[in-house]
């Protein structure tokens, strides 16, 4: 196996392990939040220097130096590979630009070291490419949030049970799908169908998002579910494998979920529960341009996976701030907050443009290429991806509206932002519009890792057509 | 690189520069001074105006009629090579995707972006006065910028996907232009409104340029409409689907020039300043349908029916829109029905003319169109910025003759009872009841639904949870009740 340079996939997952441990001691929030910044630019660091040592090496897959791992439990369980690579980096900034995001208001109540602990289960997440430490750390990561909600005091019983409904399904239908190998079926893949779609907030399974938002912290609940780790697992566990009928089957429910998500933020009424139903929309949409499974598709739905979770972070950092300054923000009335933080309303049109793909930002390219995927694969998907798409952007502009204009309104002391905001800021906006600008590299390492993914695919379902025996026949040389 | 490769992108590049000096300078929180935004306009447009004259100048001179200038593609995916990190201009048979930068300088698009450059030109001067000392000032720049570049791109496109682009952007700044001030909700609302209708018009486009995509894998218009120039040009589909990606594009049409039945966002679209309402609404932006209608109008071509359909919503538009601005009580309005009116005019023509066209092997028919949309925005546009001074307009006038000025109601009123005067001029006042007729039978349904929806969301989760927290119950400002109504109705809400 192919080796990076330097062990950068486990310095990336345990830093922040360690971070968290250190930063449980401190009893200072000022001390906590500066020290936990470290540790945040430290990991963010480290992953771009590991996506750039895997670049380097113009492999598929790569694994850390010196197997550490290997020498510890006797097997690798994280790698970096086409797939992830770009993912890591995405994760690492969501975490710094949330820790950089964190006003002072906020600080005081918000676990840093319970962020440290998620980060770092997020990036084993993302590394992992053994379905079993996926379905394992999938579980682990839901934990954060759980222990956070029973400390508020909220009630968990909804979180509980669909997590626990979607580790438990994952890891019956892997189990399953091990059993019976290659030769898999429709009704095989049933269990692990149902855990993605309930990992990925999609219909029916949809409450636990929005339960988790509005009783969850804004930057738990962000970090949990922004990554989209649900599609990761729809990615690792059943893209290459499932037949053609579950990817359908999970393409039409993710598509209604898209639709249906995008509907609804338009009647929401509270700032946390519109941006849970954006972010169960674009999971979905992800999903869609997953299931569709050609190279287009795939890479268009790769794409809007980095700019989606790219701007939704953004977008939920901004309402966040938001929320810093005027507390839970209705959106029954106006606000007109626009005069007091014109950058935040910048970004929160930048980054919610993004998301609903809009030309020169980072989701134009991959949202025109999911939907001539879609549209080249299934030609009546296409139209409803773009009502969808429609929809979201109307919902956006309705929260623009409805948070910075309409009224003036009078404040006491500033509510200007402050200088790691600006700098949070600055960073989403050179990505949204760097990655807008520029879009190439990324589609075309979209496009590489979406070519390896299809022809995994391919050999898996050429193994189910053609049985090992038949296989062991066509590989004999000829006489 | 030829001079014309040069001219082109510095017609490109002028309003691009803008938008970045002025916009990267907000974003950092350094904006300039009123002095240098009003020096960078003008340097912009006028440099933008220099450069494609002489693009036309050159045109007439070496009698060329079609000018495609090519920068590379934006994106390119081979389905046989490994992607190149670096999108190059290589393009052939083997290419699963590709995103062109391609520009097309013809006969249609060269008088549009000189008219774009003109009119642009003229409002910056006039909104540096207009918006002198203004809170917004700034803003209302980077708006216009926007605005500029969004409406050259979409004039000079030579790809669906890069008209696309400045569609969109059209869109967006005048959606924040109309809600400009706003300190005050009306001018919020209405934006929200004229944003609503043109994601409504987008995603017509969208589909309209999946289409063509789909089914001959470029979003080229040269490819698309022919390779001879405009207004030459001869599409190569089937009539039955000319009519389906003509039925879209006539929904991105009438979207985006206010045509029946969402002509209403047109005179809401006035709660803007006036150098943004003559500009955008009366003089350019509401032309881009039309403009749109006469760059495919070899797809028009192909399908009678979709031309009697064009033709159609043309007429009906402006009759709807002459009858609805008789009974308008302030200028913007009546100056806004008087460029729909035109505008609804304006596409009729296109779509007999493009039918004539190719039935009597006239393309030069399409012309008349053309010329009408320059004469029109250059009329209205200056019927706009002399409205705030109507008044004294008016008393000149009346010094001038020494009485007051008449008003001629003699035809209405020898041609119809009064009965009938009345009915007309209530459904004038209420813009034809299209507000109303569209929130009762279609947004007050779906968004009730969606309500229902949402309860029924929150119902689960009580049930496994305890209960939500309350949300809170007042109607939403953004979907209070819409002026005008049905007729013994008395609210919609």
């Amino acid at each position: 196996m192919n080796e990076l340079h330097f062990p950068w996939i486990e310095l990336a997952i345990f830093l922040p392990l360690l971070g968290a441990a250190w930063v449980m001691r401190l009893r200072d929030p000022a001390r906590a939040h500066s020290q936990s910044l470290v540790v945040t630019a430290s990991v963010f660091i480290a992953s771009i220097l590991e996506a750039q040592d895997f670049y380097s090496l113009h492999i598929f897959r790569a694994e850390d130096r010196w197997h550490l791992m290997s020498r510890l439990i006797g097997r690798e369980l994280f790698a970096i590979d086409e797939l992830n690579a770009p993912l890591i980096p995405l994760i690492a900034l969501l975490f710094l630009l949330t820790n950089l995001a964190t006003g002072r208001t906020k600080a005081a109540r918000f676990s840093f070291s319970t962020m440290l602990l998620t980060e770092s289960l997020t990036l084993g997440l993302f590394s992992a490419v053994d379905p079993w430490v996926i379905i394992i750390l999938m579980a682990l990561g839901t934990m954060p949030a759980y222990f956070e909600l029973k400390a508020r005091g909220q009630p968990t019983r909804l979180y509980g049970l669909a997590m626990a409904a979607s580790s438990v399904l994952l890891a019956l239908g892997w189990l399953l799908v091990q059993r019976r190998g290659p030769a898999s079926s429709l009704v095989l893949f049933t269990p692990l169908l149902i855990g993605v779609a309930i990992r990925c907030g999609l219909f029916p399974f949809q409450s636990w998002v929005i339960n988790l938002y509005d009783k969850a912290s804004f930057g738990s609940a962000l970090l949990l579910t922004t990554p989209l780790a649900g599609a990761y697992a729809a990615l690792r566990l059943i893209v290459p494998m499932a037949p053609d009928s579950a990817l359908r089957i999970l393409g039409l429910v993710s598509l209604f979920t898209a639709i249906y998500s995008a509907a609804l933020a338009l009647v929401q009424t509270e700032a946390r529960r519109f941006m849970s139903r954006m972010v169960i929309s674009h999971s979905a949409m992800v999903l869609v341009g997953l299931e569709v499974a050609t190279p287009l598709g795939l890479t268009g739905a790769l794409c809007v996976w980095l700019s989606a979770g790219l701007s939704l972070g953004g977008f939920g950092l901004t309402l966040r701030a938001l929320e810093a300054r005027r507390g839970r923000l209705p959106l029954v009335h106006f606000q007109g907050l626009y005069e007091h933080t014109p950058a935040l309303a910048v970004c929160f049109l930048l980054t919610g443009l993004a998301c609903v793909g809009f030309p020169g930002t980072v989701g134009f390219v991959g949202t025109e290429m999911l939907i001539d995927g879609a549209v080249e694969a299934y030609p009546h998907v296409g139209p409803w991806i773009v009502i969808a798409s429609a929809l979201n952007g109307i919902a956006i502009m309705r929260a623009y509206f409805l948070l910075f204009t309409g009224t003036q309104y009078s404040s006491s002391i500033s509510l200007r932002i402050g200088g790691r905001e600006r700098i949070a800021v600055l960073t989403l906006a050179v990505l949204v519009l760097g990655g807008g600008l520029v879009p190439q590299p990324g589609v075309a390492t979209a496009y590489h890792a979406a070519q390896s993914l299809l022809k995994a695919r391919e050999r898996t379902v050429s193994a189910r057509e053609n049985p090992p025996e038949q296989l062991r026949v066509h590989a004999e040389p000829p006489q | 690189m030829t001079v014309f490769s040069i001219l082109g992108l510095i017609v490109v590049c002028a309003p691009a520069l803008l938008v970045v000096v002025l916009g990267v300078a907000s974003l950092i929180d350094r904006p300039l001074s009123e002095t240098w935004t009003q020096r960078a306009v003008q340097c912009a447009m006028g440099v933008g105006l220099v450069a494609s004259v002489a693009i036309l100048v050159m045109m007439l001179a070496g009698n060329e009629r079609r000018v495609p200038i090519e920068l590379g593609h934006w994106v390119i995916l081979h389905d046989d090579l490994p992607p190149p990190l670096i999108a190059t201009s290589h393009h052939d048979e083997h290419t699963l995707y590709h995103f062109a930068f391609k520009f097309e300088f013809d006969r249609l698009s060269v008088p549009f972006v000189i008219l774009t450059f003109v009119l642009c030109g003229t409002i910056g001067a006039f909104a540096d006065k207009y918006m002198h000392r203004e809170a917004g000032f700034n803003r209302f720049f980077v708006l216009y910028a926007v605005f500029v570049l969004g409406m050259v791109l979409t004039s000079l496109a030579g790809t669906i996907e890069t008209l696309f682009t400045g569609w969109e952007l059209v869109g967006l700044s005048s959606t924040l232009l109309v809600s400009f001030f706003q300190e005050r909700p009306n001018p919020c609302r209405n934006g929200f409104r004229v944003w609503c209708v043109y994601r409504l018009s987008d995603a017509g486009l969208l589909m309209a340029a999946l289409l063509l995509h789909h089914l001959s894998g470029e979003g080229d218009f040269d490819k698309l409409m022919g390779t001879g120039a405009w207004p030459q040009g001869a599409a190569n589909l089937p009539p039955g689907l000319a009519f389906t990606v003509g039925l879209f594009l006539v929904l991105a049409v009438a979207g985006k020039s206010a045509l029946v039945p969402f002509s209403t966002w047109l005179p809401r679209a006035m709660e803007g300043p006036t150098p943004s309402s003559a500009i955008f609404y009366g003089a350019l932006s509401v032309h881009l349908g039309a403009f749109l209608l006469l760059r495919v109008s070899p797809i028009l071509a192909l399908s009678p029916v979709l031309s009697i359909v064009v033709c159609a919503l043309g007429l009906t538009s402006a009759v709807f829109a002459r009858v609805t601005g008789r009974a308008q009580t302030d200028i913007k309005a009546v100056l806004s029905f008087a460029a729909m009116t035109q505008v609804g005019l304006i596409v009729a023509e296109i779509g007999l003319f493009s039918w004539l066209s190719r039935f009597l092997s006239a393309p030069y028919l399409l012309y008349i169109p053309l010329v009408h949309i320059l004469g029109h925005g250059c009329a209205r546009t200056l019927q706009f910025l002399r409205a705030p001074t109507l008044l004294h307009d008016y008393g000149v006038l009346e010094n001038a003759i020494g009485s007051r000025l008449s008003s001629d109601n003699s035809l209405s009123q020898s041609w119809l009872s009064e009965r009938w005067r009345i009915a007309i001029y209530h459904f004038a006042v209420n813009r034809g009841y299209l507000d109303a007729v569209l929130h009762r039978y279609l947004v007050d349904p779906f968004l009730r639904v969606l309500r229902w929806c949402d309860r029924m969301d929150d119902r689960i989760t009580e049930q496994v949870n305890g209960p939500v927290i309350a949300k809170p119950g007042e109607v939403p400002a953004l979907e209070r009740p819409v002026s005008g109504s049905l007729p013994g109705a008395t609210t919609l809400s």
